[in-house]
């Protein structure tokens, strides 16, 4: 289990950066926390020529709440910063406790929040919180800088927006507001595993009516991208967030999701716990609205 | 028999007995010990193996002139460039004892390993080829120039199947793919079968896991350019075995090899064999003439390892109308994986531990350890008594269901008591000889273990209800273990000039914390202070016999060989004395260092004085020719039957009917390991095999797909348990000192590792009561879980 070579390079602008990526020369993968690529190159399932470390470009190190009120974290962040963050715990608390399901500490003191999108394993937490929150993505390569939303970031497996040339510069969350309610819940086979199944939810409730007037619900470990499944939302929105709601909500879960099998669940195992998790993140979602 | 907990202290009653902190730890919590990997070798070559990628295939030709030509690369070879070197056999674990061989007439057919496969490869990860370089990476660039070319065979995986008429043959040189086969009959189990009251048929299925070392194998070697012999770095469990096979393979003298276990990062039975790698990590540093060195990686360990625990059980019991047990037939297929390495161990293991601490009349067993495209499976902590225990205590738990009884209840009728030890099977041990109970209070351990669980408790609840979905459930598993595993083991002790005391055991140390609890018995035995014992453990130059640290023997036989040295010495040193002081060694005592006289103020002399006297130039001749530096004891120890050891594990656990999750509430353990010489070390033996156990039981499983390929090859999916997935134990225990040895101690470094799977199936399958589930193989993910209540007929 030793990488096959590789070059290294810290580069310390997002300019120099992207060059190095957009270099046809040499296969260069841009390397933050490591805590995903570096397994994959020492069984050499990735073989990159070069590494490119952005964990020490100044420009992407911010964490803070913009004018308009955009929480924005950039590439270099490390997870356990973001979750530690007053900001982040105050404004962004599904955010907060996407991460603390990540790993162990040691994992969350390395890995960065954007890395963890940039790889976009399917059953790991930031996908689907992002989508959750409906984070907007910044990306800049040799074209320029653009943005993508969350629904059109995630394409596959190990695959996003973010083209070979391009680097993931910042994450950014749009404000929520003031009577939203969270919940992130996961099934795992040990504390600190990836998801086998696990969902996030926000509720907004209508201060008139007190029914649910928008809601988000994600599920993770359930497709090779985090699913966003308006069936469920639909379910909710207009109601009391009650047995019935919940019911058909998870009722939609249970006809429309289609994971797969693997040694650790069946797809039915899966596709149960998503509709039991729905229904106990949207309870607690909507207490804490 | 009494439980009083002062029987643990013994002889002196100074030293043994008491939880003197680990003299290891110190050192190895900062950080300085010293495993195989941190010892340099300047010079060293790394090598890397090139593994097979198909579970079964010819191969048709191997090209390594592009390795060779890679940069750093000092050798490559293949099969072909070690076909003058002889197949590799674990001769001492395939041995059959004469009485077995003789009674019981078993087959055991031999599979020699090639230490490079040169015609057919039978499971992926066997070795093929091996590259040495200037270090790994390097080596493992150039392991991608091999070009091996491969003609896939049929892949056998399922040992179910291994026997089929159309099953491909592994071992073309044999008849079919049967490794051993053993049977062993006790009574009339026919006519008992008919005469039942109840009887239970059930398959019961031990899944495959392994030992997972927090070290993984290693093995250096280099040339002493001094004496030319052989110097080998090993984190073997057996130093001495390994140090005769090395000689062995490249044609040595035994004393032309020396071999050293320092620290090794715990071995649980996989460094307990003799594998390939083992032996051409020392060819190579003799014909590359430089040091080797080889440092297994996690993927390896966890493909290339060996496995172990795969069985299948077709198990029956029978009752009478009390719910006596009144017969048992087991049908036993142990999954050896492709090669035969340790013979009858597992199986017998497994054979004669089935009626574990019940008595059971009549019994029919047979065992059949089959071949099949797998990493070989070999003695995992518990060799063979896990698998039995979870098919007979799954059996008694559906026996309990079909009678209608507590399961507790079912287990206290059917126990040997304690006033029947020591107490015959009828069946014959692994040694060859009538197969005995020598000491146990089996009604005891299960008495304290139901009183900790709190059954009423637990069936009040249960007559609750579920709560928000949650079952809860109670499971009971019971154990015994033959333990001080033969023939012998060495315990050498000097003293040296200064005073201080230098025992030399033959079984080495993965982490039991030899240098403490063995130098405890030696300070007791000859009357010295623990702190001016030095332990030397895993060094083939320190006692040039041994047998090593497996089969959860080292304190019975290193420590009752350390117990008699220690004796014998006591006995020389007082002599000694005697005769410088001029008085009988009659008015002379041992105690705290010092030969004092046992009248008050008469002569006494400390052990530096006894053993400092040496014969310096010109020092005259003592008139009786005697120096005072001879004080040393070589004691080979040779148990005279097994010390059985024995436990009663409960479990509460609590389980979710939407997630299947299983949280464990309660876990009682009630174990007798006869004295005890440091109870803090026991209970980190007893904690350690349990933490695996409930692996086992819960997490662990070695996958293969039906095409032979590993699925669980890195610690993403192979899930070994953290200290988050492990509850607080509730740990009690009872003395029953045993009469096979002098200290009356019996091994517990693998009875924690026995029960965890059975109970945690028992107490699950309790909890789903209401749902009518059977649990009949493990591990218990929430997915199985999840499985099991869905497909269940709900009664």
């Amino acid at each position: 289990m030793k990488p096959s070579p590789f070059d290294y390079t810290a580069p310390s602008t997002v300019g120099e950066a992207v060059a190095l990526l957009a270099d046809e020369e040499r296969e260069a993968k841009v390397v933050a926390g490591g805590q995903s690529l570096i397994p994959m190159l020492n069984m050499r399932l990735a073989r990159p020529e070069l590494l490119v470390d952005i964990t020490r470009i100044p420009e992407l190190g911010h964490l803070y709440v913009d004018e308009a009120g955009n929480l924005r974290i950039g590439a270099a962040v490390r997870q356990a910063r973001a979750a530690a963050d007053t900001a982040v715990q105050d404004g962004w608390p599904l955010l907060a406790a996407a991460i603390e399901h990540i790993g162990h500490p040691q994992i969350r003191n390395r890995g960065t929040v954007c890395g963890s999108l940039a790889h976009h394993d399917p059953a790991a937490e930031l996908p689907s919180a992002a989508l959750a929150l409906d984070a907007r993505f910044v990306i800049t390569g040799p074209r320029g800088t653009r943005t993508v939303t969350a629904e059109n970031f995630f394409v596959a497996t190990f695959s996003t927006a973010v083209e070979a040339d391009e680097l993931l510069t910042e994450v950014v969350f749009p404000p929520l507001p003031a009577d939203h309610g969270w919940a992130f819940e996961e099934l795992t086979r040990r504390h600190g595993d990836f998801a086998t199944v696990g969902v996030a939810v926000v509720l907004e409730r209508s201060a008139g009516t007190g029914t649910v007037r928008a809601a988000r619900v994600v599920f993770s470990g359930a497709a090779p991208v985090p699913v966003r499944l308006s069936a469920a939302e639909d379910a909710l929105v207009g109601s009391d967030a009650g047995e019935q709601a919940l019911a058909a909500a998870a009722g939609a879960a249970l006809a429309r999701l289609t994971p797969s099998d693997d040694i650790h669940a069946t797809a039915e195992y899966r596709r149960e716990g998503a509709a039991h998790l729905l229904v106990r993140a949207c309870t607690t979602a909507w207490e804490r609205c | 028999m009494s439980h009083d907990s002062d029987l643990h202290r013994h002889g002196d009653g100074s030293w043994i007995g008491r939880s003197v902190p680990r003299v290891e730890d110190d050192r190895l919590l900062r950080g300085n010990g010293r495993y195989v990997d941190d010892i340099a070798l300047p010079g060293a070559v790394e090598a890397a193996f090139l593994r097979s990628p198909h579970a079964h295939a010819r191969v048709d030709s191997v090209d390594v002139s592009a390795a060779l030509a890679a940069p750093g690369v000092v050798a490559v070879w293949t099969g072909d460039d070690v076909a003058d070197l002889p197949a590799m056999l674990n001769k001492e674990e395939l041995r059959t004892p004469p009485g077995l061989a003789e009674l019981l007439d078993p087959v055991v057919r031999m599979t020699p390993m090639p230490l490079l496969a040169r015609d057919k490869v039978l499971y992926v990860g066997q070795p093929v080829a091996v590259v040495f370089a200037e270090n790994r990476y390097l080596a493992e660039d150039a392991l991608e120039l091999v070009d091996v070319r491969y003609s896939p065979l049929a892949v056998l995986v399922d040992p179910g199947l291994s026997l089929a008429p159309d099953a491909p043959l592994l071992h073309e040189e044999l008849p079919d793919n049967t490794a051993v086969a053993v049977a062993a009959r006790v009574g009339d189990p026919d006519a008992a079968f008919t005469r039942a009251h109840a009887v239970v048929s059930e398959q019961f299925e031990a899944h495959r896991y392994v030992a997972s070392p927090i070290e993984t194998r290693a093995i250096s070697a280099q040339v002493e350019p001094y004496s030319g012999r052989v110097k080998v770095w090993s984190g073997t469990q057996t130093p001495h075995r390994l140090r005769d096979a090395i000689a062995h393979t490249l044609g040595l003298e035994s004393a032309a090899v020396h071999v050293i276990a320092a620290d090794v990062g715990g071995g649980f039975g996989q460094k307990g064999i003799l594998y390939v790698e083992e032996l051409l990590v020392p060819h190579a540093a003799r014909r590359i003439g430089r040091p080797v060195l080889w440092r297994e990686d996690r993927n390896e360990n966890l493909t290339a390892a060996s496995h172990a625990r795969e069985q299948i059980h077709r198990i029956e019991l029978a009752a009478d109308a009390e719910g006596r047990l009144i017969a048992v037939r087991d049908r036993i297929t142990v999954n050896f994986g492709a090669y035969n390495m340790t013979g009858l161990v597992v199986p017998y293991n497994s054979l004669c531990h089935l009626l574990g601490p019940y008595r059971i009349p009549n019994v029919d067993i047979d065992v059949v350890g089959v071949l099949t495209n797998t990493t070989f499976a070999t003695p995992y902590r518990g060799a063979g008594r896990p698998e039995t225990v979870f098919a007979m205590e799954r059996a008694m738990d559906r026996l309990a269901a079909e009678l209608g009884i507590e399961p507790e209840e079912l287990r206290a009728r059917n126990l040997v008591g304690p006033d029947a030890m020591p107490y015959a099977t009828g069946l014959v041990d692994r040694s060859g000889r009538p197969q005995i109970y020598d000491s146990g209070d089996y009604p005891e351990l299960l008495c304290r273990a139901v009183a900790k669980a709190d059954v009423e408790k637990v069936r009040a609840r249960q007559r609750e209800g579920a709560r928000d979905g949650k079952y809860i459930g109670i499971g009971f598993a019971m154990y015994i273990e033959a333990t001080g595993l033969g023939p012998f083991e060495t315990a050498r002790i000097d003293i040296a000039p200064s005073g201080r005391v230098r025992l030399a055991i033959g079984a080495p140390s993965q982490g039991q914390g030899h240098r403490t609890s063995m130098a405890q018995i030696a300070a007791d035995a000859i009357g010295v202070p623990f702190d001016v014992i030095d332990v030397v453990g895993g060094d083939t130059e320190a006692t040039p016999f041994g047998v090593g640290t497996i089969a959860s023997r080292a304190l019975v036989t290193a420590g009752n060989a350390a117990h008699r040295a220690g004796r014998l010495i006591r006995e020389k040193i007082v002599e000694t004395a005697a005769r410088r002081l001029g008085v009988d060694a009659d008015g002379l005592h041992l105690s705290d260092g010092v030969v004092a006289s046992k009248e008050p103020g008469g002569p006494s002399m400390g052990l530096s004085e006894l053993a400092g006297r040496a014969p310096l130039p010109g020092t005259p001749e003592p008139a009786d020719g005697r120096y005072g530096t001879e004080i040393s004891e070589t004691v080979h120890f040779r148990p005279p039957g097994f010390a059985v050891s024995g436990g009663a594990h409960a479990a509460v656990v609590e389980v979710d009917e939407h997630t299947g999750g299983i949280e464990i509430l309660h876990y009682v353990v009630v174990h007798d390991a006869g004295n005890i010489v440091n109870p803090m070390i026991a209970e980190g033996q007893v904690t350690g095999g349990i933490a695996q156990g409930i692996g086992g039981a819960l997490y662990e499983e070695m996958v293969y797909g039906p095409d032979g390929q590993p699925r669980t090859g890195t610690y993403m999916d192979y899930l070994v348990p953290t200290s988050s997935e492990i509850p607080d134990l509730d740990m009690d225990e009872i003395f029953t000192p045993s009469p096979m040895n002098d200290l009356g101690v019996k091994g517990l470094g693998e009875g924690g590792a026995i029960a965890p799977q059975a109970v945690l199936a028992g107490a699950v399958e309790d909890a789903l009561r209401p749902f009518g589930v059977v649990v009949r193989r493990g591990p218990l993910s929430p997915s199985r879980v999840r499985e099991l209540i869905r497909t269940a007929d709900r009664t």
